[in-house]
């Protein structure tokens, strides 16, 4: 993840708009918080403890014209949380000064979990949630079909084990398959690789 | 509980404290600051079908397996159907999204009030002869075992044709595929192993899953046949032509049939698409009724 987001905080310059980029750490433009840091304390609704930013679902912020202008991607297309993402976007930024808001939606390319930066990696972990490993390399002809039993692996965020079994491949939100760790017992979920 | 104030603080805040259609999807436009223009040299009305016949196969199937939820075998399970369930209903909104921002909204705009978002006037306020969906979406469920047998028959042919679908012209229907397929790849792993299991598993296991499959066999004869709009968009590098998936799908569908010791029923013949021109039985009727009647009875209610 950390290339895109990270990457295109240093670009705002190029668009002829609002440098934020320069004014971090700040109090920036019109006394105002560079909108971004107001966009990245927004979190999940369904992780609090994850800020969108941590997710990798915060594409981009700037400036076009005098009003902020947010990217947001969705994890799965589904995903009923982006509605209130949406919202708590723009009372975050409103709330901080902004009153020109547009949160725009980006479809492509689609989210991966690869974009879940470290941060937010640890993050899972400690309210014990297991993190992804890396996403399976998607090939454009056609979809190769997966018959054996699930090749994820995690260790348990509880107890440290390896030693892990995975019970479901679906769980309490779309992003999340169910496991149970077989050294101390206790089922846990894993954001599973997409 | 904090988090749970905030969260509808803001709903309320970023609708100026007026109250939401009470039965859609009006908190959230899951096309907002998409560019939705048509390239140049595609029908949009063309277009708006070809959307609605692959997002009412979504919505269709989506609600079938909503009717699993409090009756499925096990409680994971349950949370399965209804995961997979969200991610077509997710396929489906974007889609429906998509046909009404090219203005492909049949009669449904007449009787949806104005403030009510296209996609939930497509889906709530179409009769069933408006429904673009295939058969192999909207027959019942039957027991378990068939439902996962249609399950996977319906996750291959979608699968299929959204891998194709990537490289489609219209940048957005590229991105929608892009994102369904890496679901597709969950639903249809999932119910294969399903078909497997049971076919593979008691003998009475086996009985079901291979009557699911002579049940849901001949629900494929339109699968391979494309309509008119689906011909002329994908000679424009828009659609997919079901022609050109037969050999997945059946090798597929082949190969899981066999892992599961089950029997592969004969192949129907190719059938003129009926479901796709919106020509469709009672079944549909009734899941349609049953998705749209409270809506209906209530068309202007809030929350």
């Amino acid at each position: 993840m950390t290339g895109h987001l990270v990457g295109r905080r240093g670009h705002f310059g190029q668009n002829a708009v609002a440098t934020f980029g320069a004014d971090r750490g700040r109090s920036g433009h019109f006394g105002r918080k560079d909108p971004r840091e107001v966009a990245e304390t927004v979190t999940d609704p369904e992780l609090p403890t994850l800020t969108l930013g941590d997710l990798g679902v915060l594409r981009d912020v700037r400036i076009e014209d005098g009003t902020v202008v947010v990217e947001i991607t969705p994890t799965y297309t589904g995903c009923p949380a982006m509605g209130v993402m949406r919202a708590d976007l723009l009372h975050a930024l409103h709330s901080a000064g902004f009153p020109e808001v547009d949160v725009r939606t980006v479809l492509s390319p689609a989210w991966t979990t690869d974009w879940i930066t470290e941060d937010g990696r640890r993050k899972l972990a400690a309210c014990g949630i297991a993190p992804p490993g890396t996403a399976p390399v998607r090939p454009s002809g056609p979809v190769p079909l997966h018959l054996g039993p699930s090749r994820r692996t995690a260790a348990c965020p509880l107890c440290g084990s390896p030693d892990t079994e995975e019970i479901s491949e679906f769980s309490s939100t779309a992003c999340k398959a169910l496991r149970r760790c077989q050294s101390c017992g206790e089922p846990f979920e894993h954001v599973k690789e997409i | 509980m904090a988090h749970e104030e905030t969260v509808y603080e803001a709903l309320d805040h970023a609708h100026g404290g007026e109250g939401q259609w009470a039965f859609g999807t009006g908190f959230d436009a899951p096309l907002a600051g998409v560019d939705t223009t048509v390239p140049d040299g595609i029908d949009p009305a063309d277009l708006g079908v070809y959307c609605l016949m692959l997002g009412d196969d979504a919505l269709v199937l989506a609600q079938r397996l909503t009717q699993w939820i409090t009756a499925a075998p096990e409680l994971e399970e349950e949370v399965a159907v209804a995961n997979i369930a969200l991610d077509l209903l997710g396929q489906a909104r974007l889609l429906l999204a998509r046909a009404g921002s090219v203005g492909v909204l049949g009669r449904s705009r007449q009787r949806a009030t104005a403030s009510i978002p296209d996609e939930d006037a497509l889906a709530y306020f179409r009769d069933p002869d408006e429904f673009l969906s295939s058969p192999l979406v909207e027959a019942a469920n039957g027991d378990f075992g068939r439902t996962m047998v249609r399950l996977l028959a319906a996750a291959t042919v979608r699968l299929a044709v959204l891998a194709e679908l990537r490289a489609s012209r219209d940048p957005v229907l590229a991105a929608i595929a892009a994102k369904g397929v890496h679901e597709l790849t969950y639903h249809r792993d999932h119910a294969a192993r399903w078909v497997v299991r049971l076919g593979d598993g008691t003998p009475e296991s086996h009985r079901r899953a291979q009557d699911g499959a002579d049940a849901v066999w001949p629900l494929l004869a339109e699968a391979f046949t494309a309509t008119d709009v689906e011909r002329r968009l994908a000679a424009a590098g828009v659609a997919v032509d079901p022609a050109g998936t037969r050999d997945e799908v059946t090798g597929v569908l082949t190969s899981i049939l066999q892992r599961a010791t089950l029997r592969v029923p004969d192949w129907p013949a190719d059938a003129p698409p009926r479901g796709r021109a919106g020509q469709h039985g009672p079944e549909l009727t009734s899941l349609v009724a049953e998705l749209q009647g409270l809506a209906r009875e209530h068309p202007a209610a809030t929350w």
